[in-house]
C-alpha cells in the first residue's frame, strides 16, 4: 500500500467532492422548500458554464463581469423555469412536477445544442495555475481553487440564510407551509427565491466543473452524481449534502485511481444501493418515504 | 347578509355573503355577520357545518366564490393570505401548524417576522439606535407573551417534543407576537383535558382584556362557548342559521335541531337530503 499516493488521491477526491456539495446544495434548497426533486439540476448547472462562455470567450467581457453576469443569468433562467412551468403545478402529485424536470433537462440540453452546437469547448482559464503541495502530496490547482470556490460560496449561503430574514422564510416554509402563510410570509415569494438561488449555485459550479474539464452539451452528466449525492445525503438535509458531497467525491476518486475511470461511477452506484438499503431516507434525510 | 351595524363602533371585520364552493360542493353560502372590536366571537355548529371553511376564507387560504370580507371597512376578499397576516388577522389550526423542528422561542420570533423590516446587511451589522431599540420592543412583546401564557419552562424545547395542550398554547403565542387586531382561534380547546381547557379559557378572557384583542373563533366546546362569547354564530351545512347573544341562540329551537335532532329518526334523513339536494331552505 502506498500511504502518499492514497493520500495525495483522496485529497484530490474530497476537494473534487467539494463541487458535488456545492451542486448538492443547490438541489437541497429547491427540493426542502417546494419539494421539487429538479432533476435538470446538472443542466442548469451546464447552462451557466455556456452562459460563462457566451460571456468570456465570445462577448470577450472581463472575468469580473462575465462570471455575475453568467450566474445572474441563470438565476433569472431558475425564476423563469419556477414561474412558467413549476409554479402552475402547485398542488399536482410529485410526480407529474418530476417529470416535468425530466422534460426541463431534455429541453435545455437541446437548447444548447442549437445555441452552441454538440462541439466541446474550453472555458478560459482564470484560476492560478501553480501546482498545490500539501505536504509531499500534488493537488491539481483547477481542483484545489475549485474546492476553495465552492467552500467560499457554501459557507456564504449558509451564513447568509442563518441570518437573512429570506433565510429565515425559507426554513419556516420548509417546515410548515399553512403556517408560514398564517405568520405573514409570502410563500410563492420563498417558492421564487429558492429556484433563483439554486440555480446561481448551480451556475457557480457549471463554471468551476466547465473550467475544469471543459464544457459540451452532455456535461448535464455531472447532475448524476448529484442525484446520488443527495440521495446519499438526505433529499432535505444541508448537512446530508456537505457530507454525501465529499463522500461520494472520495469514492470516485480512489474508484478511478484503483479500479480504473470507468469504475467511477459503477461504485457511486454501488454505495447508493448499499445506503438506500440501510437508510432508505438517505444518511440525514428526514424519515419519510416519498414513492415517486 | 351583513347586519347593517348599530351604535358608534362600526365592525372589526365583516363577512358579507359569503359562498364557497368546491367543484359542486356547497361548503358556504351566503355566510354573513359581523365582528364586533372588542368582542369574543363564536362560530359553533356539527361537524362539516363549514366552520374552518369559513376561516379558511377568512385568513385568505380560500377565495370565496361569492361575497366580500371587510376588514376595518375595507374590502380584503381579494387581499392573499400573508398580507391579510401583516394587516392583523393572526391565526391558529385546528390541527396545530407549527414549525416544528424548531424551538418554541423560535417560533414565537416567526410570529414578529411580517414586521421586520431588517435586511441581510442590517443583519450582519445590526447598527443604529432605531434598530436597537425596534430589537428591544421585540424581546419586550416576546417577553410578556411568554409570560403571559406560562411556557417560560419550555421556551427552549423544541415544539415537537411537547403535549398538545402546550402546542396549541405556543401557536396561540405566535399568532399574539403578530400583534394581531383579531386572534382567530380554530377550536382552541379541542382534544384538552378539563384542566387544559380551564387554563385556555382563561387565556382568551384576558387576551381581550389585557392585550385588548379581538377574538373570533370555532369551537365545540359548547360550555366553554357560552361562558366566554358575547357573540354566538351558529352554522349549519354552510349557512347560519342563527346567531345572537348566548343565552339567545340556546333557546333557538333550529339550533337545538341542528345539534340534537328532533328525537325523529326520520329528521336527520330528511337533514341529508335536504343538503344533498343543495337546496337549502330555512335561513334564521
Amino acid at each position: 500500500m502506498d500511504w502518499a499516493f492514497l493520500f495525495e488521491i483522496s485529497l484530490t477526491g474530497i476537494a473534487s467532492g467539494g463541487l458535488y456539495a456545492l451542486a448538492a446544495l443547490a438541489f437541497v434548497m429547491v427540493y426542502k422548500a417546494t419539494r421539487v426533486v429538479n432533476i435538470a439540476i446538472g443542466e442548469l448547472l451546464m447552462v451557466g458554464a455556456y452562459l460563462f462562455f457566451t460571456f468570456s470567450a465570445m462577448f470577450a467581457l472581463p472575468l469580473w463581469l462575465a462570471i455575475p453576469a453568467a450566474v445572474l443569468g441563470t438565476g433569472l433562467l431558475g425564476a423563469l423555469i419556477e414561474r412558467t412551468m413549476i409554479r402552475p403545478l402547485l398542488g399536482e402529485p410529485p410526480i407529474s412536477v418530476f417529470m416535468v424536470t425530466v422534460g426541463l433537462g431534455s429541453v435545455l440540453v437541446g437548447l444548447v445544442e442549437m445555441i452552441w452546437t454538440a462541439d466541446q469547448r474550453r472555458l478560459p482559464d482564470f484560476m492560478p495555475s501553480q501546482p498545490i503541495m500539501v505536504g509531499e502530496a500534488f493537488l491539481a490547482p483547477k481542483v484545489f481553487w475549485g474546492a476553495v470556490i465552492a467552500v467560499v460560496f457554501i459557507a456564504a449561503v449558509l451564513l447568509v440564510f442563518r441570518f437573512w430574514r429570506g433565510g429565515v422564510a425559507l426554513r419556516a416554509t420548509a417546515s410548515d407551509q399553512a403556517a408560514a402563510y398564517s405568520v405573514g410570509i409570502n410563500v410563492p415569494r420563498v417558492f421564487s427565491l429558492a429556484w433563483v438561488v439554486s440555480a446561481m449555485l448551480a451556475a457557480v459550479s457549471g463554471i468551476v466543473v466547465g473550467s475544469i474539464g471543459g464544457i459540451s452539451s452532455s456535461m448535464g452528466v455531472f447532475g448524476l452524481s448529484v442525484l446520488v449525492v443527495v440521495i446519499v445525503g438526505g433529499l432535505d438535509s444541508v448537512l446530508g449534502a456537505l457530507v454525501g458531497g465529499l463522500f461520494i467525491g472520495l469514492v470516485e476518486a480512489l474508484a478511478g485511481a484503483y479500479l480504473g475511470g470507468e469504475y467511477k461511477l459503477l461504485a457511486t452506484f454501488i454505495v447508493l444501493v448499499a445506503i438506500l438499503m440501510v437508510r432508505p431516507y438517505g444518511l440525514f434525510g428526514t424519515h419519510e418515504i416519498e414513492r415517486l | 347578509m351583513a347586519t347593517p351595524h348599530s351604535g358608534a363602533t362600526p365592525p372589526l371585520l365583516q363577512v358579507d355573503g359569503v359562498t364557497l364552493a368546491f367543484g359542486g360542493v356547497r361548503a358556504l353560502s351566503g355566510v354573513g355577520f359581523d365582528v364586533q372590536p372588542g368582542s369574543i366571537t363564536a362560530v359553533i355548529g356539527p361537524n362539516g357545518a363549514g366552520k374552518t371553511s369559513l376561516f379558511n376564507t377568512v385568513s385568505g387560504f380560500y377565495r370565496p366564490t361569492g361575497g366580500r370580507i371587510l376588514f376595518k371597512g375595507e374590502d380584503i376578499t381579494r387581499v392573499p393570505a400573508p398580507q391579510r397576516a401583516r394587516m392583523g388577522l393572526g391565526r391558529s389550526f385546528q390541527n396545530i401548524a407549527l414549525f416544528r423542528g424548531m424551538t418554541v422561542l423560535d417560533n414565537i420570533k416567526l410570529g414578529r417576522h411580517a414586521h421586520l423590516k431588517t435586511n441581510v446587511f442590517d443583519a450582519l451589522l445590526y447598527v443604529g439606535k432605531a434598530q436597537r431599540e425596534e430589537a428591544e420592543l421585540r424581546r419586550d412583546i416576546e417577553e410578556r407573551i411568554i409570560d403571559f401564557l406560562e411556557i417560560d419552562h419550555i421556551r427552549h424545547a423544541p415544539v415537537a417534543a411537547l403535549s398538545y395542550g402546550l402546542q396549541k398554547r405556543v401557536e396561540m403565542a405566535r399568532a399574539l407576537a403578530m400583534q394581531p387586531q383579531i386572534l382567530m382561534l380554530d377550536e382552541p380547546v379541542a382534544g384538552m383535558n378539563r384542566e387544559e381547557t380551564e387554563d385556555m379559557a382563561r387565556f382568551i378572557l384576558d387576551v381581550r382584556e389585557e392585550w385588548g384583542v379581538t377574538v373570533l373563533m370555532v369551537e365545540h366546546d359548547m360550555g366553554m362557548v357560552m361562558d366566554l362569547s358575547d357573540h354566538v354564530v351558529v352554522l349549519n351545512f354552510g349557512q347560519v342559521i342563527a346567531q345572537g347573544k348566548p343565552a339567545e341562540v340556546q333557546a333557538d329551537p333550529e339550533v337545538n335541531r341542528a345539534y340534537l335532532g328532533s328525537g325523529d329518526v326520520g329528521d336527520l334523513r330528511r337533514k341529508l337530503h335536504a343538503a344533498n339536494a343543495s337546496q337549502p331552505t330555512g335561513v334564521a
